[in-house]
């Protein structure tokens, strides 16, 4: 009988823990959300990542849509190569879709809003996105506005 | 000057002379696995005394953990008006850092040193030569078991630590400060990684499971079976259970999160 | 049955036996006796294997103990019963449990027979009623006997008792001497009794062996070493206090300590 208490208590013991490990995977962490349900790759190519980073949100109109899988540096256009991977269900983005490095708040994390295009094909697997916009970069943000306002005092 | 150095020498010859029965003895229990698995009960009952009598102390500690971690973010950062980070600050800490090293060191004093004394006591009692007499191995009866026992325990008392913490957390920064709920969850799944975060801290648990079993076990078995000798035993597992809990902390942290 | 050749045993740098020689006769009670701390359960660790000599040989069973893979020195354990001074039962089983555990481990008997020969054993040294007790319920005497019991319990050929006098009211002295001598003679055991408790250990041991400072000084039947010209046997077998092993531990000369400051 004391036994059977015994063997109780451990399963319910195990069994909690079991339930906390469950509650960090989903409630805690992004395991749902990343959860490959399938998902298709596109390229872009960017002048200056200016701190984006692997695993970094893509985002079209606010709401996530897939991650960036890898960076690297495109030896041949002395560019940011970056990979996008989007989730399978957001299969019919027009080729022509831009994508640009935003910054979330003022000093949050960087990650790549796109904005859809009009055509009619749609992005593959492998395709490239054309139309890129560059990170702002604060330094030359600062110099661009110091050089338009001298020019303006001449 | 000489005599000096002599004793330095000594200390260190005792040392590697002690790592390697140490080592020896993990082998030994290593090898018994099989022993264990043909026995579940003797698995049983030492989860019971390892793990759940652990349960309520690691739940506790972890509640209250997160809801400090929860009063101090609140008031850190609000002063930068980023109090919806809090998610992220308490989650991030707890499964990180705080779960896996806070749960380790509460084990290695609850469960480690009770380890220690139990079987220091069964050999200053005779009760393992007695064993061996018998033609029963006590490290494959009486330390193996334990061993896995401490070794699945942890990991889910870790679980259950920083669960428990964000809980905590939760309770002290949205019931008490009025932080967004809804921010403090949605910050925390936006920026805790489950490989990264939560599979790391895992990891970090599971060698401390081991570190911990193993001195305490070792330890025990190793006592001078005398009343003084065992409360010495006890002692030494603590304290070098934490050390090997931090340094280890430190160099595996290194490890996954980079030094570069 | 178990023969000792040449045996030396040091701890540090105290020899704690120093080239001795010793025959255990099969079915015969075995005394070695001598004074506290001459290493006497040592002796016991080393016949059981537990502790490996410096040099000489103990061959059990013709078997040479140091020798033996770990697996036939445990089959050669099985056959031997050890009593420990402290009973060494174990503390989170009840008696039945403590005695049903070697024949759990060792054998594939069903329930039903495994609580018939535990009652067998319990009713041997008479204390079948006490069997759902915890150890700590135990006196000392009990334990003892329990812990007996289980020595039994795989039936072995010979059983070495470490000091099983010591600590007893004069009650359970007679039980454990009166159950060693009719164990012995019913079972047909080989015994080995490690004690200095002269006048209990006399009354059933066929042959003595006397021990100090790490040699053997006396041997013999009880009745041999009681007319023995020895003046240390005569002192220890009578239990005088002054003799050739002096009541003052060796010091200097008392007036002058007392002067001395």
């Amino acid at each position: 009988m004391q036994y059977k208490w015994l063997e109780i208590s451990v399963g319910l013991f195990v069994s909690v823990a079991i339930a906390a490990l469950f509650f960090l995977a989903l409630q805690v962490s992004n395991f749902s959300s990343f959860q490959d349900k399938g998902s298709y790759t596109v390229i872009a190519h960017f002048e200056n990542i200016g701190g984006l980073k692997e695993k970094a949100l893509v985002s079209m109109a606010g709401v996530p849509i897939g991650r960036v899988s890898s960076i690297r540096f495109d030896t041949e256009n002395y560019d940011a190569l970056v990979n996008i991977r989007i989730d399978a269900q957001y299969n019919n983005l027009p080729t022509d879709t831009s994508a640009s490095i935003l910054t979330a708040g003022l000093l949050g994390d960087k990650y790549i809003g796109l904005t859809p295009g009009g055509l009619d094909e749609n992005l593959q697997e492998g395709d490239t996105i054309e139309l890129t916009q560059s990170a702002l970069v604060l330094e030359r943000l600062i110099s661009q506005f110091l050089f338009n306002s001298s020019d303006k005092d001449d | 000057m000489i005599i000096f150095f002599q004793h330095i020498g000594q200390a260190c010859l005792k040392s590697i002379e002690k790592l390697g029965r140490a080592s020896l003895f993990f082998i030994a229990i290593i090898s018994s696995i099989g022993y264990v698995l043909l026995r579940p009960n003797l698995l049983i009952k030492q989860l019971f005394s390892v793990g759940v009598l652990t349960f309520w102390l690691i739940a506790i500690s972890g509640l209250f953990v997160g809801m400090v971690l929860g009063l101090q973010g609140v008031y850190t950062l609000s002063t930068f008006g980023a109090e919806s980070s809090l998610g992220i600050m308490v989650a991030a800490s707890l499964v990180r850092e705080l779960g896996p090293v806070v749960g380790a060191l509460l084990f290695a004093g609850r469960a480690g040193s009770a380890l220690t004394a139990e079987i220091g006591l069964m050999k200053a009692t005779e009760q393992l030569s007695g064993m061996e007499m018998m033609a029963i191995d006590p490290l494959k009866y009486i330390i193996a078991p334990r061993f896995f026992a401490g070794f699945i325990s942890l990991p889910l008392l870790v679980a259950i630590f920083s669960a428990m913490g964000i809980i905590g957390g939760y309770l002290a920064g949205v019931e008490l400060l009025h932080v967004d709920s809804g921010a403090y969850w949605s910050q925390m799944q936006a920026s805790i990684d489950f490989d990264a975060d939560i599979v790391n801290g895992m990891i970090k648990s599971i060698i401390f499971a081991w570190l911990v079993s193993w001195i305490a076990l070792f330890e025990g078995y190793d006592a001078v079976p005398t009343s003084a000798g065992i409360s010495r035993a006890t002692t030494r597992t603590v304290v070098n259970s934490s050390f090997a809990i931090l340094i280890f902390d430190f160099l595996l942290t290194a490890l996954m999160f980079g030094v570069a | 049955m178990i023969s000792i050749r040449n045996l030396t045993f040091s701890r540090g740098n105290r020899k704690i036996f120093d080239n001795i020689s010793m025959q255990i006769m099969p079915h015969k009670i075995t005394a070695i006796m001598g004074p506290s701390g001459t290493g006497k359960t040592t002796l016991l660790k080393l016949i059981g294997g537990q502790l490996k000599p410096d040099s000489g040989t103990i061959l059990v069973n013709d078997q040479e103990i140091h020798q033996l893979s770990r697996r036939a020195l445990y089959e050669l354990r099985k056959k031997m019963g050890m009593l420990f001074q402290s009973g060494a039962l174990l503390s989170d089983m009840s008696v039945y449990d403590n005695i049903a555990f070697p024949i759990r481990e060792h054998t594939k008997l069903t329930k039903s027979m495994i609580r018939t020969v535990v009652l067998m054993k319990l009713n041997a040294v008479g204390l079948r009623g006490a069997r759902d007790l915890m150890p700590s319920e135990l006196s000392g005497g009990m334990a003892r006997r329990i812990a007996m019991a289980r020595a039994l319990a795989l039936d072995p050929e010979m059983i070495l008792y470490d000091e099983p006098f010591t600590g007893q009211d004069p009650i359970s002295l007679a039980v454990l001497v009166k159950l060693i001598k009719t164990l012995n003679q019913t079972l047909h055991l080989t015994s080995i009794v490690v004690s200095h408790d002269v006048e209990e250990t006399a009354s059933i041991a066929d042959y003595i062996y006397l021990m100090s400072e790490g040699k053997i000084v006396g041997q013999g039947s009880p009745e041999e070493l009681t007319q023995s010209d020895s003046e240390w046997v005569q002192q220890f077998m009578q239990g005088q206090a002054d003799g050739p092993v002096p009541f003052h531990y060796p010091a200097d000369d008392f007036s002058e300590e007392l002067f001395a400051l």
